[in-house]
């Protein structure tokens, strides 16, 4: 009798199998079927459109289509012909380099208040109105604003994703700033440890896992929004191509980046748990 | 301890606590007319029950906490804040868990000598680490150490920094009867090598017999205060396995239960009755036996229940 699978190899398997009944499953719906009524077809729109209209193939992409698809445009991914066809490397470059500087700005402005906040009763009450009111907003509701007042396309996009990347690390860089054992923090106060000292030394590492999952939640909804954004300005970027080919009724390439969007988010999400895991102690 | 009684290394005068009640009736009055000297080199046990304010004067004394009225004065400054020169051992270790053992000790070597090198650093810490019997794991996270380990790094981070005084808030108190034993000796040890002036808080007699030179006793609060000092006589050095052979080691003992279990409470309905005692009696072994405690010490010496770890260590 064969030993039993380990757990790990099961869960394995059982992804593998689940592929596969997705693959079955999409294959079957997409089968083209011969329409009944085809005779009904007038020949001329038939022949317009190339025998499609005969046979009524779904438009929706087969798996085999979809797999060549993503063969070739992974093969050339840094092709540019133009404003409209650039290939997918470009557009998540276009895209990623939005999420990172509005990202980061959004950090360098939310790390260091959320210290002030969750180090001082008095800040955190007087503040905590304004973010209140502030956090709710979509993001998308700021591109308005931001188009009127920066009047650049790319750099509004940047600013919702800023906006959007804001609240998550600044409320977390508060709650983990405020919770810091007051153990740690009597400590560095007999040992006269200095303000500067204390905060990079005690403060910031009790407090990193806390910021760190912050971030991670911040980077999941930046790369969320960006597709939305891109798509309202334009241009360039995976929202922009995803519009564009849905306005070319290139279901395959809607797919095709649907499922990049998907892996960079994924990828993205790991980066943020690994570091996540580095910063984490045991108590 | 034949120190001159008019220059005391810590002075603490009229100490007083006071909660204002939430619902707005009367204060409480945690402790208050709290008066004792440490001379330079003593070790000080406190007791008493829960509630009474130790842990609170202890932060006080640390400059964590500040007293209602009173001061407190080390070396003849006021204590205004906390400093290096009063070393604290928490009773949750209060260890850094992101820093190795080393780390931990480093960090606080580095507070007290902001400009020694790295290597300066490291070799002082290290001294510290041998002392309290972790060399091998001074890479290690406290998370990887049992809490008997853990405590004993607090004790060198607070011994590294070289203190004028340590305070200890029930250091033991999270640890179990054979570590506690353990490290006890080892306290002792260190104590008696680096002359260290010590106050330290702790629930256990047997500990502030073996560790202390004088026991100050709490009343029950509100309106706690030192209502007795205990002038632990028993000759030096101590070792756990032989001190209760000590002939005054039960005078002491019992004296200290007894005050624990009965008189502590005593207290608070004397002062209403008369007037505050604003100093505390203080008791000499050789007093309480001539006092009669001898007879009952007679009785209850057989019994050695409430020590069963003290036999357990050396069995």
């Amino acid at each position: 009798m064969k030993a039993r699978l380990k757990p790990v190899r099961q869960s394995i398997l059982l992804s593998l199998l689940l592929f596969a009944l997705l693959i079955g499953v999409w294959h079957l719906l997409t089968l083209p079927e011969t329409v009944a009524v085809a005779a009904d077809v007038d020949p001329e729109y038939a022949a317009l459109m190339g025998g499609v209209a005969g046979t009524a193939a779904s438009s929706f992409p087969t798996p085999g289509a979809m797999a060549d698809t993503i063969w070739n445009k992974l093969s050339d991914p840094f092709y540019d012909n133009g404003p409209n066809d650039k290939g997918i490397g470009i557009q998540l470059a276009y895209s990623l380099g939005r999420v990172l500087t509005g990202f980061f700005l959004a950090a360098l402005v939310a790390i260091p208040l959320g210290f002030l906040i969750g180090g001082s009763r008095v800040i955190y009450n007087a503040l905590d109105p304004y973010i209140q009111l502030l956090k709710p907003i979509s993001p998308l509701a700021w591109m308005p604003l931001a188009l009127y007042t920066i009047k650049d396309a790319s750099t509004s996009a940047v600013f919702v994703i800023f906006i959007c990347s804001l609240w998550p690390m600044l409320i977390n860089t508060a709650l983990g700033v405020a919770n810091v054992r007051r153990d740690w923090l009597d400590v560095a106060r007999t040992l006269e440890v200095k303000p500067l000292r204390r905060a990079f030394r005690v403060v910031l590492p009790a407090a990193a896992p806390t910021i760190l999952a912050g971030m991670r939640i911040s980077m999941g909804i930046a790369w969320l929004v960006i597709v939305a954004a891109e798509m309202l300005v334009g241009g360039t970027g995976v929202g922009y191509f995803v519009w564009n080919e849905w306005n070319n009724l290139s279901l395959t390439n809607v797919v095709f980046a649907i499922l990049m969007i998907g892996v960079v988010g994924m990828a993205l999400d790991s980066i943020f748990g690994v570091l996540g895991k580095r910063v984490d102690y045991q108590e | 301890m034949t120190l001159p009684v008019t220059h005391p290394f810590l002075q603490v005068e009229n100490l007083a606590r006071i909660y204002p009640s939430p619902t707005g009736g009367d204060a409480v009055t945690v402790f208050d007319h709290v008066n004792f000297r440490i001379h330079k080199g003593e070790f000080i046990c406190v007791t008493g029950h829960s509630g009474c304010g130790k842990s609170t004067i202890l932060n006080i004394l640390a400059g964590l906490d500040s007293a209602s009225a009173g001061n407190v004065f080390m070396d003849g400054r006021e204590v205004s804040g906390p400093s290096l020169d009063r070393g604290v051992i928490f009773q949750s270790h209060a260890l850094m868990p992101w820093l190795t053992v080393l780390e931990n000790v480093a960090f606080a070597v580095k507070s007290r000598w902001p400009n020694w090198s790295r290597p300066k650093v490291h070799v002082h810490a290290m001294r510290y680490i041998e002392l309290v019997g972790l060399k091998g794991a001074e890479h290690k996270k406290p998370s990887q150490l049992s809490g008997g380990m853990k405590q004993r790094v607090g004790i060198a981070r607070a011994f590294s920094i070289e203190p004028k005084m340590l305070l200890m808030d029930e250091p033991f108190g999270a640890l179990d009867a054979l570590t506690r034993g353990v490290i006890q000796e080892e306290l002792l040890k260190i104590c008696a090598e680096t002359q260290q002036t010590v106050f330290m808080i702790t629930h256990d007699v047997d500990e502030a017999i073996l560790l202390s030179d004088r026991i100050m006793l709490m009343s029950n609060g509100p309106h706690a205060r030192i209502a007795e000092i205990v002038n632990n006589t028993l000759p030096r050095p101590r070792d756990r396995s032989a001190i209760h052979k000590q002939p005054l080691y039960y005078p002491i003992r019992n004296h200290l239960v007894d005050f624990l279990v009965s008189r502590s409470k005593l207290f608070g309905s004397l002062r209403e009755a008369a007037d505050a005692p604003s100093s505390p009696a203080v008791f000499d072994p050789a007093d309480l036996v001539e006092s009669g405690f001898s007879d009952r010490v007679e009785a209850v010496q057989p019994a050695p229940a409430g020590k069963p770890q003290i036999h357990l260590v050396n069995a």
